[in-house]
């Protein structure tokens, strides 16, 4: 792990854009995530990492709300956006997940245009006045997700069309037209090649003046070189939270160290 | 590990084995993989032969009901006899039965006899006249009202031949047969020949098939399907109006928003059943509760219809759902993920996505609809209609036909003319079913195309 390159550690806010306090999340019987307490800051990369199925990915959807669709999906504990009870009744969860965007593990395109599919957010949310407008939100997402100078000839091609790179690439695109708040991204670099990752990693770096960023990771090298601050999840428990020099340098827990050196995984 | 080595050891103990030499238990799969694509084959092959039988008897069957002898001569449409007031009120000819066109029709057929130069010596004028079907008179006076500026000239008329002719020219009635026939004698035969021969007589296109009414059981040559075609397309529309909102509609809900519980199960296996249900039983259902319960006339397109949307929903939700759920979830969470709605994200997404298959489901169970005959026959759509329904919205509750069971109908009756109807019938329906799964094809590639 010595390679790793510990990115310079300034933290720009120490504001909690979002909160979790005593979060549980059951799948039926299944107790996936157990009493999980976070704060994620504003304009802060954190990353989530722990072996497979700890309930990272679960607890990056519960952030949005994206647990609704599971049916036998039950959240119990509080999430708070901006001090406000995400799970409170009258919260829609459109307009949750309009301000909280999310990158998926699978890239999902729309099988419409690449034009398309960064378009259809700004156009369902109204964010734009003009085709104009559109045109140039299209674009600027494009080039923030490093993807512009591959498909600007060809805006109208299908994005099912794209490799899986340039896919995932495009749903990151897609994420931040809407410019959210908070960019929840579940494993966006498990497809990619090193070079795309390196894109989508210095991607994220930019995004981190604008939104607050959570990515979940399988690569400690990754977790290490993008964010600021690191939860380690294990069988559904945060099991260590902290800024991300020292969860790798200095872990306080047997179970981060076991996990980071690979012991545990 | 142990296993590993094992295997390891023993393959090490084996003669290494050449490529080029198969084995027995390669030998054994490679014949069953032979014989199942045998089987295949076989299977393909006695379907396309039996098609093949099927359309060979109807087209044989069917397509001289397509053409029809006519007798094409000049009329004296007589003003004395047309229009006696002689003002060309519509009124007063109207009072003028077809009896009083039988007899111009007569003379005008004597007097092309005469001038063509054909004897007709030991034939009655009514034996004579007997050539000409009964239902030519109507017909002439059909064409005389409606427009009835033609009184007073002479035109061209073409008059449908009695049916007996018309089967001697197909080779139905042979001079054998006609001799024992009450209809015809083989002197009439010999003269509708000399007809023929002197450019009378001929077989034509006949579009009175197509477009005209049914006809009564003694003239098969003016029986048409027109109200049959007219019936069905009214239904067809009733079906597609109501059953594919209704299904699509039941589909989404049920997939995509229904929770999944005890209910939900009921409500999926019901509607499994109900696909399966024989179609009598959703006559019996109509008969009750459409025509008995809720009073709507009997033989109308509006209760055919009705019944056909209830037979028919099942399979439009069936298909429907499994094209909903053959859209990949990861569709639905890209649209959420950014923001849309579970309505947009099924709008905008899913429903494109699924349209080939449901529009899929929707020909096949119109076409099912189309070609379904028992429960029309429950609801009084085997009457006789000879009048053509108003346009809808009113034809909607006219009594109508329908093409299949005018198929049926036609089978029913005792003149061997209605044979060749009847397959002609089958040709019109078959014709209507390529064409619906030809638009659902079409449909389908424009749908697809916009991935
Ligand atoms: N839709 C679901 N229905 C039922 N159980 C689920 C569902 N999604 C996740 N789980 C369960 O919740 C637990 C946590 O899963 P989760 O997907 O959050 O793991 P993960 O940490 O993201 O793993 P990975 O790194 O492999 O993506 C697992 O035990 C999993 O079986
Ligand atoms: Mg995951």
């Amino acid at each position: 792990m010595n390679d790793m390159r510990i990115a310079d550690r300034t933290v720009s806010s120490d504001t909690a854009k979002m909160t979790a306090r005593g979060v549980q999340v059951y799948y039926g019987e299944n107790h996936a995530l157990k009493d999980v307490d976070i704060d994620i800051l504003g304009g802060t990369v954190t990353a989530f990492i722990g072996p497979s199925g700890c309930g990272k990915s679960t607890f990056l959807r519960c952030l949005n709300r994206m647990n609704d669709t599971v049916s036998i999906a039950r959240v119990l504990g509080e999430i708070k956006l901006d001090g406000e009870d995400i799970y409170d009744k009258s919260v829609d969860p459109v307009t949750l997940r309009a301000r909280v965007g999310m990158v998926f593990q699978k890239p999902n395109p729309f099988p419409k245009s690449i034009y398309d599919n960064v378009a259809y957010g700004p156009k369902i949310h109204g964010l734009t006045k003009s085709k104009a407008e559109l045109d140039q939100v299209v674009e600027t997402s494009l080039k923030k997700a490093a993807l512009w100078n591959e498909v600007k000839d060809r805006l109208h091609a299908p994005g099912t069309g794209l490799s899986g790179g340039q896919q995932q690439r495009l749903c990151i695109a897609r994420a931040i037209a809407t410019s959210p708040e908070v960019l929840l991204m579940d494993e966006p670099c498990s497809a990619l090649d090193p070079i795309a990752t390196a894109q989508v990693e210095e991607l994220i770096d930019e995004l981190r003046s604008q939104f607050s960023v959570v990515i979940v990771t399988h690569s400690m090298q990754q977790a290490a070189r993008v964010s600021q601050r690191t939860a380690f999840f294990h069988l559904g428990h945060l099991v260590e939270y902290g800024e991300t020099g020292q969860i790798f340098t200095n872990p306080q827990d047997p179970r981060t160290e076991s996990y980071i050196t690979g012991r545990i995984g | 590990m142990t296993d590993a080595t094992s295997q390891t050891g023993r393959s090490g103990a084996q003669p290494r084995k050449s490529l080029h030499v198969t084995d027995a238990r390669t030998r054994r799969r490679n014949a069953a993989e032979a014989r199942f694509r045998f089987y295949g084959a076989a299977a393909i092959a006695v379907s396309i032969l039996a098609l093949v039988i099927l359309l060979t008897s109807v087209l044989g069957n069917g397509l001289g009901a397509f053409r029809q002898t006519f007798i094409t001569m000049p009329v004296a449409l007589d003003a004395t006899v047309l229009d006696k007031s002689g003002t060309g009120d519509i009124e007063v000819m109207k009072k003028v039965t077809t009896i009083g066109y039988a007899k111009v029709i007569e003379k005008a057929l004597a007097t092309a006899l005469a001038e063509k130069g054909i004897a007709t010596d030991g034939l009655t004028a009514k034996q004579i006249s007997g050539l000409l079907s009964q239902e030519a008179a109507a017909n002439l006076r059909n064409q005389v009202l409606a427009d009835p500026a033609l009184v007073g000239q002479t035109v061209d008329v073409k008059l449908l031949a009695n049916g007996r002719v018309d089967g001697f020219f197909k080779g139905r009635v042979t001079m054998d047969s006609a001799k024992l026939d009450s209809n015809i004698s083989p002197e009439q035969l010999e003269l509708a020949l000399k007809m023929r021969e002197a450019g009378l007589m001929s077989l034509s296109f006949n579009p009175g098939f197509l477009f005209g009414g049914d006809a009564s059981e003694l003239r098969p040559e003016a029986a048409g399907l027109g109200v049959a075609i007219l019936g069905s397309a009214y239904m067809m529309l009733i079906v597609l109006v109501l059953a594919l909102p209704i299904g699509v509609a039941a589909s989404i809900y049920l997939e995509e928003f229904a929770p999944k519980n005890k209910w939900t199960d009921l409500i999926e296996v019901n509607i499994s059943n109900l696909a399966a249900v024989p179609s009598i039983v959703f006559g019996i259902l109509g008969l009750a509760i459409f025509i008995n319960f809720m009073g709507l006339p009997q033989s109308a397109p509006i209760v055919g219809g009705l019944v056909l949307t209830l037979m028919t929903l099942p399979t439009i939700i069936i298909a429907t759902r499994a094209a909903l759920k053959a859209v990949p979830p990861s569709i639905r969470d890209a649209a959420l993920g950014v923001g849309a709605s579970k309505m947009q994200a099924i709008t905008h997404h899913v429903l494109p996505l699924a349209m080939p298959g449901i529009l899929t489901g929707t020909i096949i169970g119109l076409a099912q609809a189309l070609g379904e005959t028992a429960p029309l026959l429950l609801i009084g759509m085997v009457a006789f209609v000879r009048e053509f329904p108003d346009a809808p919205p009113e034809g909607f509750f006219d009594p109508a036909s329908a093409l299949p069971v005018q198929v049926y109908n036609f089978t029913q009756r005792a003149d061997p003319a209605f044979v060749e109807r009847a397959s002609g019938a089958i040709i019109v329906l078959l014709v209507f079913l390529l064409l619906m799964n030809a638009v659902a094809i079409l449909l389908r590639r424009r749908f697809e195309r916009r991935w």
